[in-house]
């Protein structure tokens, strides 16, 4: 391999400049890299976002093509705000996404902390307990459905086995009261595998040798799980909630094929709302104005949320 | 070494074996349930109440492959007496085969769609985590939170411009309108991935072949990539994952050519009602591929996923 | 700004580009939902590919979002679709935003009389303005809402002894909504050969169409209007009269004491499941499901009844379901796709459309002297369509059908407030939809 000694020099040349000698210059080539990506998301989610708000001034509907399209201000946002439905879909969300994300990140986080063991054929255990995940959300509850089906589904006589309750008794998804829950049961049964996956990541970054450290110290396993596995995994039991917030707020799929909102308004999370909106009642304005809002919330918690989450990373 | 201080005594792992196994027999059941239905036959998948002892059945495969029709008598007739297997299974129905079903092409289509987004998304997203990792990109952070952002849009909320402007370009209703949108919407959980991956791999590595005489290009390719080969893997996974099971988008974007398999499944239906049986067959064998990909992609996925994002 | 421009140029690289349909052999689509009897149209139609030389595409799309995605095809002026068969409450969207192509001249110039068809039917799927002569739509499939019972079950001698001596009838198909009730009370929690059965599963779903399609058949019985008579959109004291309210109380009754434990998001498959399966007495469906039924190993083969919405204090109606076939005004083929419809109009093609279990709309094949007996729900047919009302077919009416799903599903379901409340702020949603439309 022949090396040219200008190339030397200019490899060990701090300055970025010099490595234009041989092919392109790192700033150009940062941008070839970048750009498809950047250029993508611009076509894909920015500008559509852009149109979204646009629309969301107006009082458009696609399915009144004839219609004049008139400028209407901030009307949609007030309607919004001030729609006590809108705030009940909200509370309903709130409901869902607290419910399932602290089941996850319990269940997860123990499941992994078990697994790190490093028992045998955990390897084994630990794809089969991934399968769940992979399943698509529409058919995870549509089928769940099928199994809460007092009369038919698998779900209430398994409750009956286990309680001597009459599987008849109660609907998961028919009572007002057990349907939140029943869409809280379907997510965490599907998205736990994802949470424990994060954390056995986290705990498996933490280094052994802080663990012997602790254990010359004498420090005893309870003290050592609170002041080293705790803190050392916090920052990826965050990113978890931040990933299972993420996409639980915007949770449609599931839900919408489980219980279809109901009974009553009682599941009907904010992306079904929307939907309702958009697709069928068509009052494109006003849904894009439900669009902006929903984007500025989880948009706005999300920041506040990854702020603090690198304070956590720098400590 | 088996004395080290971190190393779990037997009856811990005992104990963690245990609970772990018990945890993911329990898991398991609602999927072997749905596997099992795609065994039954339609009486036996509604019988009431439930069965879990059943005569196996392959109608739920036949109904999911064909589309049948219910015959007059002398449509039965003129048909002459059932030949293959199949047919007779539907022929006991009162119903002849008339066609293939739609499952054939939605899965198809899902492949093509779930695969080619994939790996559009690792080329694009290992080259921008890449560009992220190794230079000074211009507001980087920005640009950073900015991709992340992306992901937090509800499909449903952007869902009426996209469909709007893919109807101008074409694009509506096509795979490669969906392979785009798929690898847009990844695209920013591959970057963040990708660049916790890159970040990990010794910036020495690249400097000592630019010493070498590679171009950065060639650095790139030659050094960087086989290295965050681990981290590629499990990011695909998860790619492949979602692209695969999406259904808001699909079912709001594609009909004819284009609809894959999750927006399908689930409206499959008999001669009469839901046809359980075949809805279970077709989430069964819609599973299979991920299910292959993962398991072949498990170590990676185990010891890949570090999420280098908040790792320093 | 760039974006923009890119749009442009892709746009216009579209048109230039764009597949121009002309010639003999056409490609046409035909959209429809994905259910039972679209099966037996791809049969239907392998004559008319025969006849014509086209060749004939098909896109179904399930119920429950099937609205969705035609209407989304609709509005955008997709070409998806040259032949839509749309569900009837789309007919006034249809025509007022020129999705649908008039059929007048159409019908006229090729002597196809809407005076062939079942009247309920012209106006339920084809007429826009109601009760006018404009057509958009050509009759396809007859549907209504009816009732199937367990035949099996009501002879038995111990049921029918201790059904007298308990109500003071006899045990049959109920002919009042009241025997109805006490029908499915008495059935509600039953033990036949060891398994606990249930009333009836009735219309509860809230997502799409279901529970609106479901109470309004106790609503009409019991004096609901959708407007006054005599002033359109008059709807106070109308949607909420007295008789109204109280029909909606019976369906709530109905739902708490004759119906299975669960049934809180139930439309036509999750009734037929829970009917083939044993778990209920009664099933209210639409007579699309029938001949399935009639089918069935179990509950099929004599073993089942059928009998039209019963009767209530304000008189016998029942809710309409099916749909008219139109050509799509976006379409480049509509050459093609009327040819399709003036084939799909002959008699022969009607009849044998009955034959292969749908359910054809033309008079010359319902009103022929043998077709009551040619099937075992032939007559409740005939009967159930005589007294069909359907819901707002206004370009609206997805808005006024979530309205009221939302409201019935709160009140039923979910137990939210009074009927009288419930009604009241129908009207209320209602007025607001109408005045935003302009109607009032």
């Amino acid at each position: 391999m022949t090396v040219s000694p200008i190339d030397r020099v200019a490899a060990k040349t701090p300055s970025g400049v010099a490595r234009r000698i041989k092919g392109f210059s790192d700033r150009t080539i940062a941008w070839i890299f970048v750009a498809p990506t950047v250029f993508l998301l611009l076509a894909v989610n920015i500008f559509p976002l852009i149109w979204t708000i646009r629309l969301s001034f107006t009082n458009f509907r696609v399915n009144r093509p004839n219609n004049d399209v008139e400028w209407v201000g901030l009307r949609n946002y007030q309607r919004i705000l001030t729609d006590p439905d809108v705030w009940n879909t909200m509370q309903a969300t709130a409901h869902f996404l607290i419910w399932t994300i602290t089941l996850q990140v319990l269940i997860g986080f123990i499941l992994a902390f078990l697994i790190n063991k490093k028992f045998k054929g955990n390897d084994m255990w630990t794809t089969i307990i991934v399968f769940p995940m992979m399943l698509s959300p529409a058919v995870v509850g549509n089928f769940w459905t099928f199994l809460y089906q007092p009369q038919i589904g698998l779900f209430n006589y398994v409750i009956a086995f286990f309680t001597g309750a009459d599987p008849a008794s109660f609907s998961m998804i028919g009572d007002v009261h057990l349907a939140p829950w029943a869409i809280v049961i379907a997510d965490t049964w599907m998205w736990t595998p994802f949470v424990m996956l994060i954390c056995l990541a986290g705990l498996r970054s933490i280094p052994d040798s802080i663990y012997e450290a602790a254990e010359c110290d004498r420090a005893s396993k309870w003290r050592q799980f609170w002041t080293i596995t705790i803190p050392m995994a916090l920052p990826f039991l965050m990113l978890a909630v931040l990933f299972r917030g993420i996409e639980n707020f915007k949770m449609f799929d599931l839900v919408v094929q489980l219980t279809g909102g109901g009974p009553g308004n009682t599941t009907t999370l904010t992306s079904i709302d929307l939907k309702r909106e958009a697709f069928e009642k068509w009052r494109t304005g006003y849904s894009s104005a439900y669009a902006v809002i929903l984007f500025v919330t989880v948009f706005g918690l999300a920041s506040i949320y990854v702020k603090a989450l690198n304070k956590v990373k720098e400590r | 070494m088996s004395f080290s201080a971190t190393e779990p005594t037997r009856g811990t792992k005992w104990f963690a074996g245990i609970a772990v196994v018990l945890y993911a027999i329990i898991t398991l059941i609602p999927l072997l349930w749905i596997v099992a239905t795609g065994f039954k036959s339609p009486a036996d998948s509604i019988s009431y109440p439930p069965v879990v002892v059943f005569e196996p059945s392959l109608e739920g495969y036949v109904n999911l492959f064909t589309a049948r029709t219910r015959a007059t008598e002398d449509m039965l007739e003129a048909a002459g007496p059932a030949v293959t297997w199949y047919d007779k299974i539907t022929r006991n129905r009162g119903t002849i085969i008339s066609g293939p079903s739609r499952y054939g092409e939605r899965f198809m289509n899902s492949i093509i769609i779930g695969f080619g987004s994939t790996l559009l998304c690792m080329i694009l997203g290992t080259a921008a985590a890449y560009a992220f990792s190794r230079f000074k990109v211009p507001l980087k952070d920005d640009l950073l939170f900015f991709i992340l952002s992306t992901r937090m849009m509800p499909p449903i909320a952007v869902a009426i411009p996209i469909f709007l402007m893919f109807r101008n370009l074409g694009l509506n209703d096509t795979h490669l309108g969906m392979i785009l949108l798929y690898t847009a919407v990844n695209l920013s959980l591959s970057v963040w991935l990708l660049k916790g991956f890159i970040d990990e791999i010794p910036i020495e590595y690249e400097e000592a072949a630019l010493i070498d005489g590679y171009t950065r290009f060639q650095a790139f390719y030659k050094v960087v990539l086989p290295q965050a080969a681990t981290g590629i893997a499990s990011t695909a996974i998860f790619c492949l994952i979602f692209a695969w099971n999406e259904y808001a988008f699909a079912v709001l974007l594609t009909s004819g050519t284009a609809q894959t398999a999750p927006p399908f499944i689930p409206t499959i239906i008999g001669t009469s009602g839901k046809d359980w049986p075949a809805v279970a067959a077709g989430a069964t064998i819609f599973l299979v591929p991920v299910m292959v990909f993962t398991i072949l992609l498990r170590k990676h996925l185990l010891r890949g996923i570090t999420f280098g994002a908040v790792r320093k | 700004m760039k974006i923009k421009l890119m749009m442009h140029a892709a746009a216009g690289a579209m048109i230039a580009t764009g597949a121009l349909a002309d010639g003999h052999a056409t490609d046409l689509t035909l959209c429809w939902a994905a259910w039972d009897p679209a099966n037996s149209l791809i049969e239907l139609s392998k004559d008319f590919e025969e006849q014509s030389g086209h060749t004939m595409n098909f896109e179904f799309v399930p119920w429950t979002s099937f609205a969705d995605r035609m209407l989304n095809e609709l509005n955008s002026g997709g070409q998806l679709c040259d032949l839509m068969i749309g569900d009837s409450q789309w007919i006034g969207g249809g025509a007022e935003n020129g999705h649908y192509v008039k059929l007048n001249e159409f019908f006229s110039a090729n002597r196809i009389s809407m005076e062939d068809f079942l009247p309920a039917t012209v106006t339920g799927y084809a007429e826009w303005p109601k009760n006018t002569p404009n057509y958009y739509a050509l009759p396809a499939y007859a549907d209504v809402v009816g009732w199937t019972y367990r035949k099996d079950w009501f002879e038995r001698q111990e049921l029918q002894t201790e059904f007298m001596d308990t109500y003071g009838y006899a045990l049959a198909a109920p002919e009042t909504l009241g025997q109805l009730k006490d029908i499915a009370e008495f059935f509600q929690g039953r033990d036949i050969d060891g398994t606990t059965v249930y009333g009836a599963a009735i219309y509860t779903e809230r997502g799409s169409e279901g529970i609106t399609m479901g109470v309004t058949n106790t609503l009409y019985n019991f004096g609901f209007e959708y407007e006054n008579p005599n002033q359109p959109y008059d709807l106070n004291g109308f949607v909420n009269s007295e008789g109204a309210v109280a029909g909606l109380e019976f369906y709530k009754e109905l739902y708490e004491v004759g119906t299975p434990p669960g049934s809180s998001n139930w439309y036509m498959g999750e009734n037929i499941d829970a009917y083939r399966s044993g778990q209920v007495a009664m099933q209210m469906n639409f007579a699309f499901v029938w001949p399935g039924v009639e089918a069935d190993e179990t509950v099929g083969g004599g073993n089942s009844g059928y009998f039209p919405n019963p009767a209530g204090p304000a008189g016998q109606f029942a809710q309409l379901g099916g749909q008219g076939i139109s050509v799509v005004s976006y379409s480049d083929k509509q050459d093609a796709a009327l040819e399709y419809i003036q084939w799909f109009a002959q008699p022969e093609v009607q009849q044998r459309w009955w034959d292969l279990g749908g359910a054809s709309a033309l008079r010359a094949v319902v009103e022929a002297p043998d077709f009551a007996i040619s099937q075992p729900y032939a007559q409740t047919f005939l009967d159930s369509m005589a007294i069909v009302k359907d819901f707002w077919a206004d370009p609206a009416y997805a808005d006024l059908l979530i309205a009221m799903q939302e409201r019935m599903h709160n009140y039923v379901i979910a137990g939210e407030g009074t009927a009288q409340e419930a009604l009241d702020g129908l009207v209320r949603d209602w007025t607001e939809v109408f005045e935003d439309e302009g109607k009032l």
